[in-house]
């Protein structure tokens, strides 16, 4: 699997590199500027892209920008965004074009190199990776006036945080101690609960979820 | 050669006192004509505002007034180096009432009005002088080269005391030309002059100008104690917090490594207890550089930023952003944390259960309003945070307004003097 790599910190970058390799993807290129980005992403043609959201020359949200733009022109190029801090508003506008294919973690998330690559490896794959923190966010803000919400069981929120993270029912029963078969019997008690139409495919049940928890903001 | 020396500056003083006629003669064609009109308009306002029309009309009619003296101070520091000093008090937004009752207690509109009726009277005539310095001698002299002849057909003409009624007395009205001519220089001097007396009337007093030190002094105290006070906050934070979990890391590594080989379990352990450290420190360095500088601020200015900081409040916020540009870094910075203390307390005190924030620049201002649906009530008191943005603001000449009657809805107005870029 081919990764082009924005960083502009040099350790960083290395690290990553390094992580990433070890995994078995190839790094077509790992780039620090946004113009280097713009142009690798339109030549490389990569798999999936993992991008700083704070890159030179400006030092401003560039890295965000070079993905959107390259996601505008190629649709569903998939993007795992990197920053040291996480806003529901980058993860908003990720989300917003409803093709899936992104991913937006904290830099810290790399510490666990295991969930890390599984999460690039979802996105490249179409799927979808967002942070605990930012569905935290999520889950708190609604949970104040949502009576659908209110309706589910602590475990069924356990498991309705990890499925709006992008985790698959394996990967959730894997981390729940629990048979799929469980997952699979709270994920259909969570969708009817909130009131959301059921579908088959992760990636559609993920951005549902998504979406149910973003609206009306 | 000697007739080349003198010609220099003779033809530089000729030039000197033609410029000052031209200038005397703009300031005299606008200062009688604005000053009256400006000065009736003024006293037919202020008497109608008792009545209830005054109320709308003064604010715009004054602000025209003060835009007719700042031209003139514009052009007494561009023709003449007078610098006329200018201590206006900041005009709030708001109902029509605040603002004529602002303006009606700032003396310096009331100065501008007196200004006016000095402008009508001797301003105009210091305005007019040079122009008649100018054009006088030029035309004593024409009189006595043969223009006699058509002004004196019915019966005589005069030329200051000279009566012309044939060559000869011409040739008197000439030789008082000639005399009059060596005056003509003083020109310039007199349009200096017109300055002088505009500053006299117009300039602000030593007091007032105290009083804007005495701000200013009180503002820099403020911004340079609060900014001393954050400092010694992260370095608290830094030391108790990021710092002592370092240390705490590098230990556990430490003994890891004694560990690796006697107790690898152990060792294990140890080791997912040092990644804990690593994430925790991160997350207070982060919430840390919040407090500093949000990340977004930088990223996207203050638009997305307080979109963003809406986006983490538990109440539904509504925010509403008309900036063509960005601001400078620490206004941008300063309006932030203004707001972000602002919806704090909204969250916090006044039981709403939605609030709409909205940011827009006109008049060089950017200016900021968070309304909510709570039960009002609030003051800046003491203590209260909203003292706390009041001095925040200052530090930049903004100001800010609180409209909190008790049952709601409550409104803070924040402005800014500032450009966009």
């Amino acid at each position: 699997m081919r990764v082009v790599l924005a960083e502009d910190l040099f350790l960083l970058r290395d690290g990553l590199v390094r992580l990433l390799e070890a995994h078995d993807f190839e790094i077509a290129a790992a780039v620090e500027s946004g113009p280097e980005l713009t142009r690798a992403l339109a030549e490389l043609e990569p798999d999936v892209a993992v991008v700083d959201v704070r890159l030179p020359p400006t030092h401003t949200d560039e890295g965000l920008q070079c993905a959107f733009q390259a996601r505008r022109s190629r649709p569903g190029l998939p993007v795992l965004v990197l920053s040291q801090h996480v806003e529901q508003l980058y993860a908003r506008e990720l989300l917003a074009d409803g093709s899936g294919g992104v991913g937006y973690l904290l830099k810290d998330r790399v510490f666990d190199a295991e969930q890390f690559v599984d999460a690039v490896r979802r996105v490249a794959a179409g799927g979808t990776a967002m942070d605990p923190q930012v569905i935290q966010q999520l889950l708190s803000r609604r949970a104040a006036d949502d009576r659908p919400l209110a309706r589910l069981t602590p475990r069924e929120l356990e498991v309705l945080e990890l499925m709006a993270q992008g985790r698959s029912n394996a990967a959730i029963a894997g981390q729940l101690v629990v048979t799929e078969r469980a997952i699979a019997k709270h994920t259909s008690n969570i969708f009817a609960k909130l009131d959301l139409e059921v579908s088959d495919d992760d990636n559609r049940r993920v951005l549902a979820v998504l979406a149910y928890l973003d609206q009306g903001r | 050669m000697n007739t080349n020396t003198k010609s220099g500056p003779l033809s530089a003083r000729a030039r000197d006192v033609v410029v000052a006629a031209g200038r005397g003669f703009v300031l005299a064609l606008v200062s009688l004509p604005g000053a009256v009109l400006g000065f009736t308009l003024a006293l037919v306002s202020i008497a109608l505002v008792p009545v209830g029309i005054g109320l709308v009309t003064t604010p715009w009619v004054l602000g025209r007034v003060r835009a007719f003296a700042d031209w003139r101070r514009r052009v007494a520091a561009e023709w003449c180096g007078v610098v006329i000093p200018s201590a206006y008090q900041p005009v709030p937004e708001g109902r029509p009432w605040t603002r004529t009752y602002t303006l009606l207690r700032d003396p310096a509109v009331w100065r501008d009005l007196r200004w006016l009726q000095v402008d009508m009277t001797a301003g105009y005539v210091t305005a007019v002088l040079p122009v008649a310095l100018f054009l006088y001698p030029l035309e004593g002299i024409a009189v006595a080269a043969g223009l006699w002849r058509p002004l004196s057909q019915w019966g005589g003409y005069w030329y200051g005391f000279v009566h012309v009624t044939d060559q000869s007395s011409a040739f008197g009205a000439g030789a008082l030309a000639l005399l009059l001519l060596t005056l003509t220089p003083l020109a310039p001097r007199m349009v200096t002059a017109h300055f002088r007396l505009t500053r006299s009337v117009l300039g602000a007093s030593q007091r007032e100008l105290a009083e804007r030190v005495r701000v200013l002094t009180e503002t820099r105290r403020d911004a340079v104690d609060s900014s001393a006070a954050e400092l010694r906050r992260i370095e608290r934070d830094l030391h108790d917090g990021a710092q002592a979990r370092l240390v705490a890391m590098g230990m556990d590594l430490g003994t890891i490594e004694t560990l690796l080989d006697k107790d690898p379990a152990k060792a294990k352990q140890l080791l997912a207890q040092a990644r804990q450290s690593s994430v925790d420190a991160l997350a207070e360095l982060r919430e840390l550089v919040r407090g500093i500088h949000p990340p977004v601020l930088a990223e996207r200015g203050l638009g997305d930023a307080v979109r963003a900081l809406a986006l983490r409040l538990p109440v539904p916020t509504e925010v509403n952003v008309e900036l063509g540009g960005r601001a400078e870094a620490p206004v941008e910075a300063a309006a932030y944390f203004a707001v972000s203390e602002v919806l704090t307390n909204a969250v916090k005190h006044s039981g709403a259960d939605r609030i709409w924030v909205d940011l827009h620049h006109e008049d060089e201002r950017l200016r900021v309003t968070v309304t909510d649906n709570g039960k009002g009530g609030a003051v800046i008191g003491a203590g209260s945070g909203l003292a706390g943005v009041e001095r925040r603001l200052g530090t930049f000449d903004g100001v800010l307004a609180v409209s909190s009657p008790a049952g709601g809805p409550t409104m803070v107005t924040m402005e800014i003097p500032c450009a966009l870029s």
